[in-house]
């Protein structure tokens, strides 16, 4: 399977399709026979409380986990066991809970580093540094750069990643996983920790990316007025168990998913 | 004011993406260059060339290599001894097989050899880190080195366990063994310093070099984008101990003359100290891994002009005090300036725009 694969979908059609996830780490359940499947072109939300294993199944979907058992499936293609640089080649891309960035380089060269896939000079081309290499670097730039653009990140380009606000560093972790041009965005709770105005700007990312470049999304958030707000459809995990999915207001009014986060009243 | 960067403006990538983006720059580089090639060579004599220039040029191609692999990669590595010794036997062997061939050949083939011999040793790292693996590299030193001790081959049987360099031409003129001219051996350095001094800046400059400071900051991350960790781990080891190779076959073949491998190559003398020029120079900085070897290679003669010449100590005290203080300076670097000499500069870049009117 390729990029080609995913990118070939029709929009409205499944892209990845997840049946009965099992994960295990020795005795702890993390995942219990979770099936979903992610359409093309959707904002695709999953929620529950915490430790509900929302974020072992991103890491599912990319690969870093290897299922006990169950299927992943990309564009149709059933996905046995596979590497994270496969899924990133695939077109997949992700950002972290706890951001996961390259803390000693500069926020251009971090966005750079969204490109190490597609650029293709061998190391003695980058060393003599002309010619075909230059121009692929330039290329590379000019793309990156649009990103940078994108996400208003002019001023820090040059600035170390690691002395950067944390709303920023969120900010430049997305315009790296923009940078790979990914087909399907994972995002793992984008907006932890901002404040009310850096939402609002996230969210108005995550929606400019899925409306301008048609990017699937799949996102993990706590702040439940985003989340019903910007998803499409929403699936709820709690212990390691899909207890809910559907529209936002179906997941609203669901009695399952009011009890796992609120608690379930004593009937005696 | 000295360093004004106010007006110069970039307007294409490839202007903003160069070595040396500033005209400030550009011309202390040229000014370094035309002194480097057109000015020492008729003014150099043996004092200078033995004590000073060709340690410092073969120093700091090692400490490249070792910054390719520490400062850009995250792995630490005290193994450096052990693989200049690896690219010193290969010329040593290259030459007796291959009479006719060209020294800057051979050279260069050694460095090969020596990244084979990294590539190997480089496997470890996939699994092991930090301490670990500096531990592994440790093993790697202590075995090179006792390897070229203890098998014959490697010294052609000879009774002392010495190798020596025979006489090598370029162009006609001698830059290998005794006859050497300083000039020459000299010249013969710094050509291979900066070609492969650009080589290095150019690697990290593009993928490759993105690539390994990504696995250094957080591997796992690297891995999500699609960084293999491994090859990775593997082309740095590779590339530094080329470079630390081609220091190898320059510090037996021109600097030395003749070695012995326990001596000339133990831990104390090439290992330690070409770690301390990269921390003390900066780790994962270009210039670090100059100003580190400088500052490496002639500190001990500063300290030998002051305390015996100055002062009037006796050699040995004064030997003992050179220890002292350098233990003493490592120290301080590491608690005052822990990214080295190549921050310091860049703090002193910083001042120098605003002097004499700070605001």
């Amino acid at each position: 399977m390729s990029l080609e694969d995913l990118k070939n979908i029709p929009y409205g059609k499944t892209a990845i399709e997840l049946k009965n996830i099992f994960l295990a780490f020795g005795g702890v359940k993390a995942l219990t026979d979770v099936s979903f499947e992610v359409k093309k072109g959707e904002v695709f939300a999953i929620i529950g409380p915490n430790g509900a294993g929302k974020s072992s199944m991103l890491n599912v979907i990319n690969g870093f986990y290897k299922p006990t058992s169950g299927t992943i499936n990309f564009a149709g293609t059933d996905r046995g066991e596979m590497e994270p640089e496969f899924a990133a080649k695939s077109g997949i891309a992700r950002t972290f809970q706890n951001i996961a960035l390259f803390k000693g380089m500069s926020t251009l060269d971090n966005l750079m580093t969204g490109r190490l896939l597609k650029q293709k000079q061998n190391f003695l081309m980058q060393a003599l540094y002309f010619g075909p290499a230059e121009k692929e670097e330039e290329e590379h730039r000019e793309k990156v750069e649009r990103v940078i653009d994108f996400l208003d990140l002019q001023s820090i380009r040059r600035t170390p990643v690691g002395s950067l606000p944390y709303g920023l560093q969120k900010r430049v972790e997305l315009g790296r996983a923009l940078a790979m041009e990914p087909e399907i965005l994972l995002l793992d709770e984008p907006m932890a920790g901002m404040n009310v105005e850096e939402k609002q700007d996230m969210s108005r990312f995550v929606l400019t990316v899925n409306n301008e470049l048609k990017t699937t999304i799949v996102l993990i958030e706590h702040d439940m007025g985003v989340v019903m707000d910007i998803s499409d459809r929403i699936v709820v995990l709690d212990y390691g168990k899909k207890i809910g999915s559907g529209l936002p207001n179906e997941i609203r009014s669901n009695k399952a998913v009011i009890d796992a986060y609120l608690g379930v009243a004593d009937d005696e | 004011m000295l360093y004004k960067e106010t007006g110069q403006y970039k307007s294409t990538y490839k202007s903003d993406h160069a070595i040396f983006p500033l005209i400030q720059d550009k011309i202390a580089f040229s000014t370094l260059m035309f002194i480097a090639f057109l000015i020492i060579p008729f003014v150099i004599n043996s004092y200078w060339e033995k004590a000073i220039l060709v340690p410092f040029l073969i120093f700091s191609l090692a400490a490249i290599g070792l910054n390719i692999l520490t400062g850009y990669c995250g792995q630490v590595s005290l193994g450096t001894g052990g693989f200049m010794a690896v690219g010193a036997f290969s010329t040593y062997k290259i030459m007796t097989y291959f009479p006719d061939l060209n020294i800057m050949i051979i050279v260069l083939i050694s460095g090969l050899i020596t990244a084979a011999v990294g590539i190997l040793f480089g496997l470890p790292s996939l699994r092991i880190k930090g301490f670990y693996l500096a531990v592994a590299t440790l093993a790697s030193q202590f075995f090179l080195v006792w390897l070229f001790n203890k098998v014959p081959w490697f010294y052609n049987y000879s009774d002392t366990g010495q190798i020596t360099v025979s006489e090598r031409l370029m162009f006609g003129i001698p830059v290998t063994g005794a006859t050497a001219p300083p000039y020459a051996t000299y010249l013969f350095c710094l050509i291979l310093v900066v070609l492969l001094g650009f080589a290095a800046k150019n690697l990290i400059r593009s993928k490759m070099g993105r690539s390994w400071m990504a696995i250094r900051d957080m591997d796992i991350a690297a891995e999500i984008i699609g960084v293999p960790p491994l090859k990775t781990k593997l082309s740095a080891f590779a590339i530094s101990s080329f470079y630390i190779g081609v220091a190898g076959a320059l510090y037996f073949a021109v600097f030395l003359g003749a070695i012995e491998v326990t001596e000339s190559f133990d831990i104390m003398t090439i290992s330690f100290p070409v770690l301390f020029m990269i921390i003390i120079g900066g780790l994962g900085s270009m210039l670090g891994s100059f100003l580190g070897a400088a500052f490496i290679v002639t500190l001990p003669i500063g300290l030998k002009f002051i305390m015996v010449d100055l002062v009037g100590l006796s050699a040995v005290t004064a030997k003992h005090f050179e220890i002292t203080i350098w233990g003493l300076l490592m120290i301080i670097f590491l608690i005052v300036e822990p990214h080295g000499l190549a921050r310091l500069w860049s703090i002193a870049k910083e001042k120098l725009r605003r002097w004499p009117f700070p605001y």
